[in-house]
Parts: structure tokens; sequence; C-alpha cells
């Protein structure tokens, strides 16, 4: 065997076990037929000696199931690349001292949630005051300007806004995602910031429950922040790209 | 439970100051009425359905009249001149009006005390089909009664109507009173009402007739095969708020959500427009019957639970002034609240019991809801049910009214079948094992609990003292709820807020009002 190759699989109490435990829902009456059923479905999966721990009628037509199995698969951990934003997390006076001393001035981050989403949990964590979960949003660090223009806002005025203000970065938010609204949403602004030709002069900066690294990238967004990221987060990877920018431009 | 040991001198401190502040906002919107108030009067004189575009008459009539500096006597007057010279159906009415056929400078003269006779007696009909509905909701209660407090209120939000439909049966059938559909994102800011037969959304499902009656036949169906009635929420809230308000109470909603504040502060609607349109609308529930529902939650959203709980209990004292002079009656009057208190601080269980109980004790009345955590639940599904399970067990030690299920999945998802089963499990189990738990309990004497009920108390008086002494609207703009900023000129909707004539007339309001003790 390669020496290089690093073989994981999913671990319960033994390495190479392969325990996943799993739950889902069946559209049918409760019952043996109903619990063969489930165990079908997860032998389908690839999991081997399924086990029906819970099958809980939920009413007449539908039946709840928690069951346990072994996977069979496992893959080599030593191949996977991915996309991480590389950049260094700074506490926030850290911050404020970069940006200090970095670009001698306050930089400016708009922020909004786009098109018709009204929940602004996400957007508001980053970057209103108060924060979230005991961190402090972007308001209040000394060094950045930061303008959250709330819920519902249209691409356009978006993007007006952030040419008005000279903006060095826009931070948009997503978090309904059904039907997917926020790719929608994302994919639009993207096109009007290129069509007005400030796409290059802005950091852009997506976020949502939803969202991942490879998302953003994928939409031409220069990072993207999902569940658990904190306002340091957001501002460590902006200064430090503000900064690469700079020094790229000489 | 044991009734902590609050200053009933505050307490009318600061009942005292929400009713000048009330009463002080109505003042300043009285000479005014809105596009949406008339058209939603004009939907209970008989104007329904929509145009080959798809459009409501009652938009297209009301637009027409605003466009021709006609609306300020309101919309009742010409609509009942105009079927009085031409005698035709409403709706023949309506496409004459707007075709330009109608000259309004010409109308045959109709005697004063005739055409008042006139309106009146329309909007009696009008007022008639709700009285209708309201009885058949009274009828059906006291044939199949309720379920028991706190009631179970559960969300429903596939995007799909029929599909909401089988999920609230299943949700019944699993035990919960109330379910609420959620409502297409961003509903609250189109200016008209979707046609029927649109029976889709984004994030939620259109709300409008059709789909209401779909649900409440759905409901109907399942409370017969339980034994229970089954209420059904949706929104009286956005730029057609009067209009969702007559929709609902045609066709028996039994509790809308209707806050005096969420539309300005979260939506960014006008804030004048949304006093008229509410004043309107809480008028209308309250003749149908309905309860409502407030949203101080939000405030919780996007503020700290901890530092910001007095914002709740004053917008609570606000709402329910609002209310009241809009005649609800209490019982109708479902302020909110929410267990949102972060999981990290210690003695947070401490803080919200304190917080029920005194909601619970200064709205005695009230059906009060309480709402449950969003905010830090982070994916964890596990701990996101026990952060539920304490949740429940504040809600059923203060006897709260109205509790709506907390998902494990919050945040995540909209809630799959199974999310709500087991949030239903929860709340069984907690309910049940600590059902009598309050009966034995008894606030210590300048306890934690009691301080921080006080303090709460203290600081919601003086930031209600302080409004009343500026304005709310200058309140508002001086971002004193939810620390977000909103401007009297600012928004959306003001353009369809217009001044009274002297002669004007809504004689559905008229009706209302006359009527009032009497409902």
């Amino acid at each position: 065997m390669n020496e290089h190759v690093d073989l994981v699989t999913a671990y319960g109490d033994t390495r190479g076990d392969g325990a996943v435990q799993l739950s889902f829902t069946l559209p049918v009456t409760s019952g043996e037929k109903a619990r063969q059923a489930a165990l079908i479905l997860a032998a389908k999966m690839g999991l081997e000696e399924p086990r029906v721990v819970l099958m809980d009628p939920i009413d007449p037509t539908f039946t709840y199931f928690i069951l346990y199995g072994r996977t069979r698969e496992s893959l080599d951990f030593s191949s996977i690349q991915v996309h991480e934003a590389a950049y260094e997390i700074m506490a926030p006076e850290e911050i404020n001292r970069f940006i200090r001393e970095t670009f001698g001035r306050k930089l400016v981050v708009i922020g909004a949630c786009i098109g018709s989403d009204a929940h602004t949990v996400g957007i508001d964590a980053i970057m209103n005051m108060k924060g979230y979960d005991m961190h402090k949003g972007l308001e209040s660090y000394p060094e950045i300007r930061a303008l959250n223009l709330g819920a519902q806002v249209p691409c356009e005025t978006l993007v007006a806004r952030a040419m008005e203000e000279k903006a060095d970065a826009v931070l948009v938010s997503q978090v309904v995602t059904q039907k997917n609204a926020h790719l929608k949403n994302f994919t639009r602004l993207i096109e009007i910031l290129e069509a007005e030709g400030i796409a290059e002069r802005m950091v852009l900066i997506v976020g949502g429950p939803q969202v991942t690294l490879e998302l953003a990238k994928e939409l031409g967004y220069d990072a993207g922040f999902g569940r658990g990221t904190y306002p340091e987060h957001v501002a460590s990877f902006l200064v430090q790209e503000l900064a690469g920018r700079k020094t790229k431009r000489g | 439970m044991g009734e902590l040991n609050l200053s009933e001198a505050e307490v009318g401190r600061a009942r005292e100051a929400a009713a000048r502040i009330a009463a002080d906002t109505l003042a300043e919107i009285e000479g005014k009425t809105t596009v949406a108030v008339e058209r939603a009067v004009l939907r209970l004189l008989g104007v329904e359905g929509v145009t080959q575009d798809g459009v409501p008459w009652s938009n297209v009539v009301v637009d027409d009249l605003l466009s021709r500096d006609l609306l300020d006597k309101g919309a009742a007057v010409w609509f009942v001149r105009a079927r009085t010279a031409d005698g035709g159906s409403p709706e023949d009415t309506a496409r004459r009006m707007v075709r330009g056929e109608v000259d309004y400078g010409s109308l045959p003269r109709v005697e004063p005390e005739d055409l008042r006779g006139r309106m009146r007696s329309l909007a009696r009909e009008g007022l008639d089909r709700i009285d209708r509905s309201r009885s058949v909701r009274e009828e059906r209660l006291a044939e199949l009664g309720r379920g028991r407090e706190p009631l179970r209120y559960l969300i429903v939000a596939t995007g799909d109507i029929h599909e909401d439909a089988i999920q609230a049966r299943a949700a019944a059938r699993g035990g919960a009173d109330i379910i609420a559909v959620i409502r297409h994102t961003a509903q609250s800011l189109l200016d008209y009402v979707p046609e029927d037969g649109s029976i889709q959304g984004v994030g939620g499902t259109i709300a409008n007739r059709g789909n209401f009656r779909v649900m409440r036949e759905a409901l109907d169906e399942v409370s017969e095969e339980l034994g229970r009635y089954i209420f059904l929420t949706n929104y009286c809230s956005g730029l057609c708020m009067p209009e969702m308000a007559v929709l609902g109470a045609q066709e028996r909603l039994d509790v809308m959500l209707n806050d005096s504040m969420y539309g300005v502060i979260f939506r960014d609607i006008n804030m004048v427009r949304t006093f008229i349109d509410q004043h309107f609308s809480r008028a209308l529930l309250a003749r149908a019957g309905m309860m409502i529902n407030t949203g101080e939650d939000n405030y919780l959203t996007t503020s700290d639970a901890f530092e910001k709980a007095h914002t709740v209990l004053a917008s609570q004292f606000i709402n329910e002034q609002f209310a009241l002079k809009s005649g609800l009656a209490p019982g109708q009057i479902g302020l909110g609240h929410a267990f949102e208190i972060s999981p990290k601080l210690e003695d947070s269980f401490l803080f919200e019991l304190a917080q029920a109980q005194m909601v619970r004790q200064i709205f005695a009345d009230c059906p009060v809801k309480y709402m449950p955590p969003t905010k830090y639940m982070t994916g964890n599904i596990f701990q996101g049910n026990v952060q539920n399970a304490l949740f429940n067990a504040v809600s059923v030690l203060t006897d709260q009214s109205v509790h709506l299920l907390g998902m494990p999945t919050e945040a995540l998802h909209t809630p799959h079948v199974h999310d709500r089963h087991l949030s239903l499990e929860n709340v069984d189990y907690v309910f049940r094992a600590i059902r009598h738990l309050g009966e034995d309990i008894v606030f210590r004497p300048g306890g934690r609990i009691e301080t921080r009920a006080s303090n709460v108390l203290d600081k919601a008086v003086d930031m209600l003292e302080e409004i009343a002494g500026m304005g709310l609207m200058q309140a508002i703009s001086e971002a004193m709820f939810a620390d977000i900023a909103r401007t009297r000129e600012g928004g959306k909707g003001l353009e369809g807020v217009v001044a009274k004539a002297g002669d004007y007339c809504n004689p559905i309001a008229e009706l209302l009002w006359e009527e009032r003790a009497l409902s």
C-alpha cells in the first residue's frame, strides 16, 4: 500500500468500524412492512448491518425512523484538496492596528441582505455593534466605517451606494435558500457589479448558512463565509486581501 | 405559580405612558386615510375579483381615484354614487369607473342622507359576512372545544399550499392547536393581494383568499377528526394589512400576526401609513373575534435579550394600548415575547423565567404568546432539542397561553415533517412532567428572579415615559427599538397616504366604531 494513503471512514468506537447514524421519514404507515422498507433503503444507501432502533408513527401516513449501520466506504484523506481562504485570524485590536498602519485611513464596508431576503440575522451578526455570541460586529471597529443597509435591498441600490461611498468591500448575506433564491440574488449582484466595471475594485464577500468558499468562488466572489463565522473572521480576511492587492499594485 | 412582587405603581405608570403614546400617535393620523384602507373598504362593499391582467379591482379603482385627486372623500362615496347611477354589479361599476365611463363631475346628485344610508346598508352587508364567520367559529368551538393551554402553535412553510395542508394535518394529529402558514417572502411589500390560483411562493406560500380556504378546509376536516378546534394563523401586516384583515375575517382565520411597529422597523414601511392601516385593521379583527399576535420576538433577534428585555416590555405596553383603542378586547391581544437569551449566560434560565412570569402577571387577561430560541440555534440539532426543553419548561411553569414550538433544525431548513414531530414529543414530555410544578413554586422576595423582573420593569417605565415625551414617531426615528432608525417621511408606502376631505366617509369604520361596545 502507498504510504501516503491515509484511509479514513466513519468512527463509532473502533477505528475502521464505519459506524453511522441516520434518521428519515417514510410516507407510509408504521408496521413490519415499513420497517423492512427502511432497512432496504439503508442497504441501498450502502449501509451494512442496518438496524432500525426507532420506528415512530408520526400520523397514519408518515413514519419516522432512526437507524444505525456501517458504511463499507472509506477514503484517502491525504488526497483531498479544498479551497481554504488563506488568511490568518486576527483579534479586533490587531485588525484596527493593521488598518491604521497599512492603509492610513478608515476602510468602508457596506453590507446588506439583497433581493427578497428579509432575514438580517447573518448580516447583523457580522456588522452590528452588538455582533454575535459576544463577538462584536464591524460597527464597533474604530478603523472601519460599517454601513448595514438591512433587509430586502435591491442589488442596484447596494451597488449605487457602494460607488457613492467608495466602498472597499461589499458584504451580502442570504439566508433563504428555497428554490435557490440565494444563488439568483448572488449572481445578479455580480452581474451588476461587472456591468458597472467595479467588481475588481472592491472585495466581494458573501455569507449565509448555506454558503461555502467553493460556492463563493464559483459565483465570482472573493470569499464566502458560512455557519460559525464571527465578525473578526470576515475582517481578518478583508484587511489581508486588501493589503495583498495594495502590494500587487505596488 | 407564586406571583412576583412587582410594583403596581410602576405598572400603572407604564400603562399610563403607553396610553398617552397611543393616543398621541392616533391623533397625528386622524385626518388621514390610505390606499390600503380604501381598498379594504371597497372589498367589504363587494368589489372582489381581478381584471383580465390579474390586478384586483379594488386596486385599480383606488389608484384611479387617487390619480384624479378624488380619494380624499373616500372610495366608498364614489363607488356608491356611481353604483346608484348605474345599478349594476359591484364589478360592473368598478369596470366603468376605471374605464373613465363615470363622469365624476356630473354624477346624479344624491341627498347626503340618502347617500349615507346607501353606504351604510352596503357596509352592513359586508360586516354581516364577517359576523357570520365569527358565529361559525364560535359554534364550532362550543361543539369541539379547544386544546389545553399553553396552546401548541406550529408553523408550516413548504411554499405550496397543498403540501402545507398535508403537513398541517400531520401536525394537528401530533398535537398542534394552532397552525401558522408562513407567507411568501416579501409579500408584505406588495401593494396588492396576488390573485387566487397562485398556490406557491418562495420561503412560504402566497396569502390570498383561495389559499386561506384550502387551509381552512383542511383544518376543519382534521378538527372534526380529532374533536378539537384547530386555529389558523396568517399575517395581517405589510402594505396590504387592512385587506388581509378583511380576507382573514371573511375566510375564518382565527389568529393574525399584527404588530404595531414591526413593518416600520423591520420592513421599512412608512410609519404614518402603518399606523393608519393598523388602526383600521385591528378594528376589523376585533369585530371578527380574532386574536392578534404581536412580534416583540423580532427585537431580540436583532438586539440582545438580556440587555434589551425592557424594550420588549415597553413594546408590549404600546401594542396593548393601540389594540384597546381599536376595540380589541384583552382576550384578543396575544402579546409576543421570546426565549432568545444567550445560552452562554449564567442563569439565563432564571432571567427567562423572570421575564415570562412578569409578562404573564402584567398582562393577566391577554393570551400571551411565547416564542422559541432561534438566534442561538447552531446546527447542533441535539443541543437545540435541549434548549427547546428549557424553553418548554418556562412556558408551562408560567402559564403562557400560546406556545410556538421550537424546531431542533431551526436555522437549517424549513422544518421537515419529523422535526415537527420531535418538537411535539419534546413539548408533550415537558408539559406533562412539570404540569403543576408552578403551583408549588414561590419566588424568594428580593431574590434573583424578582430583582431581575423589577429591573426590567423600571427600565421599561423610563423608556415609555421618554417616548411619551417625544412621541412614538420621533422615538422610532431615534432608533429606540431594535437599534434601527426610521423617519416619518421615509420607507415604503407613503405615497399611498391621503389627507381626508371634510366630507370624507368610511362607512365601514363608522359602523365598526358605533357598534364597538356591542361586539
